[in-house]
């Protein structure tokens, strides 16, 4: 069997019905192996759009992206793409063609060292040098993305081994002596726990996106109901925990509610589950160092005690570990604390200007309005904030954001890839104008797809969140470079692609735009004019 | 702050070397010295890494390292349990006056003599990092001429196998 062809019958094999990508002079062989298979294509307008869209794949479908993608500039551009899955913990393989194996070296056309390059973003690498391991490498490489802590897996496949022949293409057995990631959290560690638990008055959950990479929040959300334990959660856990939960205390962070840092100021015992308390999430640290017991859950022995001391340490996954939990702790007892000063949040403004959008009202009602199942990507920047502050995640919804990287032109791509992933849910693309310039292009791939997804542009003409970071940091009369003085006419763009779309100033324009946005078939992207005074989190 | 030594068995192939390279310079560790050798099996190296770092940072790093796919076991070589050893090739101006006396410290050493001419010498000497030192040190004395040391290789004692 060619090469091409056995490394795309792993691919089906290994339960993906697509591929994102964009080809090249050096996977040639490979595309003419998926035209004749089963496997749908993808072609995303950059190769960074591509790993995007395998990640909103990968993460709605539990199973890794895939994404093809050609030699030197394909490789190299598609770095950002991988280095935001690996952040976020996603399952990506990613393959790249490279020049035939006898130029490899010799500065060819479109050569690149891309094992090189992405050594530091991936889990692992491989290049491929004899066409009889392409399907070990191919098995190992679906194993490594999608076991243990989730991540990307780059395969680089030069063109010769493409076309060469496979001797043995059979199924092969892998064994991997250096990788045996530890699943069962140890028991002696959760009774440990446990009795901590028990011991304390006011203990607290911290969940972080380890929960939704686990499959955990059903057991999750059924060990905070019995147990009362307050909850609560990272950017990445925003969606993991059920919004209608009454012990739900919100986001912690520096773009966090005020009622979550005082829960964990007041917490005796702190449980981090799946998160690994990321710069971001300390916002400053002192109310983690403050003096009270730390148990730390996570499935990667590198990130418990990395940020933050911790004194029982418990490695394992998710899921398992809430489980025995829940099976093992008195039934009778439950903690229902509430902070004691508890702050007041950002109020929904009764009040707006009439000529602008206020994101806060208008997202709060997307939030009434959208499917209790709605996927909400985000892309980064003060709609990220925004929308992880004003949309509820009740029911089964789901939120995909770039959170740890940050790569702005996350959120179209990773909208397209979660609506291929779950055909039948909602899917939002929150964007903001500064983001969306830099994805532009997937408009098309979004318009050639088919699928529909509601862009809801949150416009301020503005790089609003580093305004906001110029102004605190420098004064008002210090901002540079932050603003588009001539933005672009987004309704024409859309259209140019095929796409419905429409401005809204107000709110009563808005809502009939979402209205006629949520009855059709169509994808829409909405214009919405944001009072581009608004910051991040106003406090009142 | 202390000096350590951690060994490492990892695959043998190629890109190994740079990953864990790569790993030590992205997350500001500081190394020392690195020595890599294949093994009993040659599908496997050993890489001897000496370092400088708290316990905590020696904690981190070995996390770290055991995270990646390509390395099978990471253990900290403690001084006490451990034979480290590096070898040292030396070239010392050695007219024919000198010869008994280098000879006589190279003796004290355990150093032999690799290569002789009308007024050099070239030694060999195997031993923990201050012995190394020290015989440098001596042979000052006569005119350095040329230096190649390795870096430490070791392993722990006992008949436990890793």
């Amino acid at each position: 069997m060619e090469g091409a062809k056995a490394i795309i019958e792993s691919i089906e094999k290994h339960g993906t019905d697509r591929v994102f990508g964009h080809p090249g002079g050096a996977v040639l062989p490979l595309y003419e192996a998926l035209r004749a298979s089963g496997l749908v294509h993808v072609l995303t307008r950059t190769e960074q759009g591509a790993a995007h869209a395998a990640s909103g794949y990968a993460r709605m479908s539990g199973k890794p992206g895939v994404c093809i993608v050609t030699s030197g500039p394909g490789a190299t551009n598609i770095i950002t793409g991988i280095a935001t899955a690996q952040a976020d913990s996603v399952p990506l393989l990613v393959i790249t063609g490279q020049v035939q194996r006898s130029r490899i070296g010799t500065d060819a056309f479109q050569e690149a060292d891309i094992t090189g390059a992405s050594e530091p973003f991936t889990k692992h690498t491989y290049l491929v040098q004899d066409a009889d391991e392409l399907p070990r490498i191919m098995k190992e490489a679906f194993h490594i993305a999608s076991t243990g802590r989730p991540g990307p897996v780059l395969i680089d496949i030069p063109v010769d081994i493409q076309k060469a022949e496979v001797k043995d293409s059979c199924d092969p057995q892998i064994h991997i002596r250096g990788y045996k990631p530890v699943f069962h959290g140890n028991r002696k560690q959760i009774k440990k726990a446990i009795s901590a638990i028990e011991k304390s008055e006011r203990p607290l959950v911290c969940a972080g996106g380890g929960i939704l990479c686990s499959g955990a929040r059903t057991p999750l959300n059924l060990f905070l109901q019995k147990t009362g334990i307050p909850v609560v959660h990272t950017l990445m856990g925003n969606s993991a925990i059920d919004g209608g939960l009454a012990n739900s205390m919100g986001m912690i962070g520096s773009h966090g509610h005020l009622r979550a840092k005082q829960a964990l100021r007041e917490s005796d015992l702190l449980i981090i589950i799946g998160a690994r308390i990321s710069d971001r999430a300390t916002a400053g640290g002192q109310i983690f160092e403050s003096h009270k017991t730390i148990v730390h859950i996570d499935i990667d022995p590198a990130e418990v005690g990395k940020n933050i001391e911790t004194q029982i340490p418990i490695v394992g996954d998710a899921g398992d570990v809430v489980m025995y939990l829940l099976k093992n702790m008195d039934p009778d007892r439950s903690w229902n604390w509430e902070p004691c000063r508890t702050p007041s949040e950002e109020p929904v403004p009764s009040k707006t200007r009439a000529d602008k959008l206020d994101p806060a009202v208008l997202l709060h009602s997307v939030s009434k309005k959208a499917d209790p199942d709605a996927i909400f990507t985000a892309d980064v920047g003060l709609n990220q904030i925004w929308a992880a502050r004003h949309i509820e995640m009740s029911g089964k919804r789901r939120f995909l954001t770039s959170g740890g990287l940050g790569t702005m032109g996350y959120g179209l791509p990773s909208a397209i890839g979660a609506k291929m992933a779950a055909p039948g849910r909602q899917v939002f693309a929150v964007m903001g104008d500064g983001g969306i310039q830099m994805s532009l292009g997937e408009l098309g791939t979004l318009a050639e797809s088919g699928e529909k997804v509601v862009i809801l542009l949150l416009n301020n003409q503005y790089l609003g969140m580093v305004r906001e970071l110029q102004d605190n940091a420098y004064g008002k009369e210090c901002r540079h470079g932050v603003r588009f003085e001539k933005g672009p006419d987004f309704v024409k763009i859309a259209e140019a692609y095929g796409l419905r779309s429409a401005h809204a100033c107000d709110m009563e324009s808005f809502e009939k735009i979402l209205h006629l946005s949520l009855a059709g078939k169509d994808s829409w992207l909405i214009d919405c004019k944001i009072d581009s005074k608004i910051n991040s989190v106003r406090r009142f | 702050m202390n000096k350590r030594i951690l060994s490492v068995l990892v695959e043998n192939h190629a890109g190994v070397l740079s990953r864990i390279a790569g790993l030590f310079s992205r997350r500001g560790y500081n190394i020392d010295s690195l020595s890599v050798g294949t093994v009993e099996d040659p599908a496997y190296s050993r890489m001897t890494i000496g370092i400088t770092a708290d316990d905590w940072q020696t904690e981190q790093i070995m996390k770290q390292l055991n995270k990646q796919v390509p390395v099978i076991k990471v253990v900290e070589l403690l001084p006490d349990d451990s034979l480290i050893r590096e070898i040292l090739i030396i070239k010392v101006s050695a007219p024919v006056e000198a010869r008994r006396e280098i000879k006589d410290l190279a003796d004290l050493y355990k150093a032999s003599v690799l290569d002789i001419t009308q007024d050099t010498m070239v030694l060999e000497v195997t031993g923990q990092q201050k012995k190394i030192e020290s015989f440098i040190d001596h042979m000052k004395t006569y005119g350095l001429l040329e230096i190649a040391r390795s870096s430490s290789v070791g392993m722990q004692r006992g008949s436990s196998v890793f």
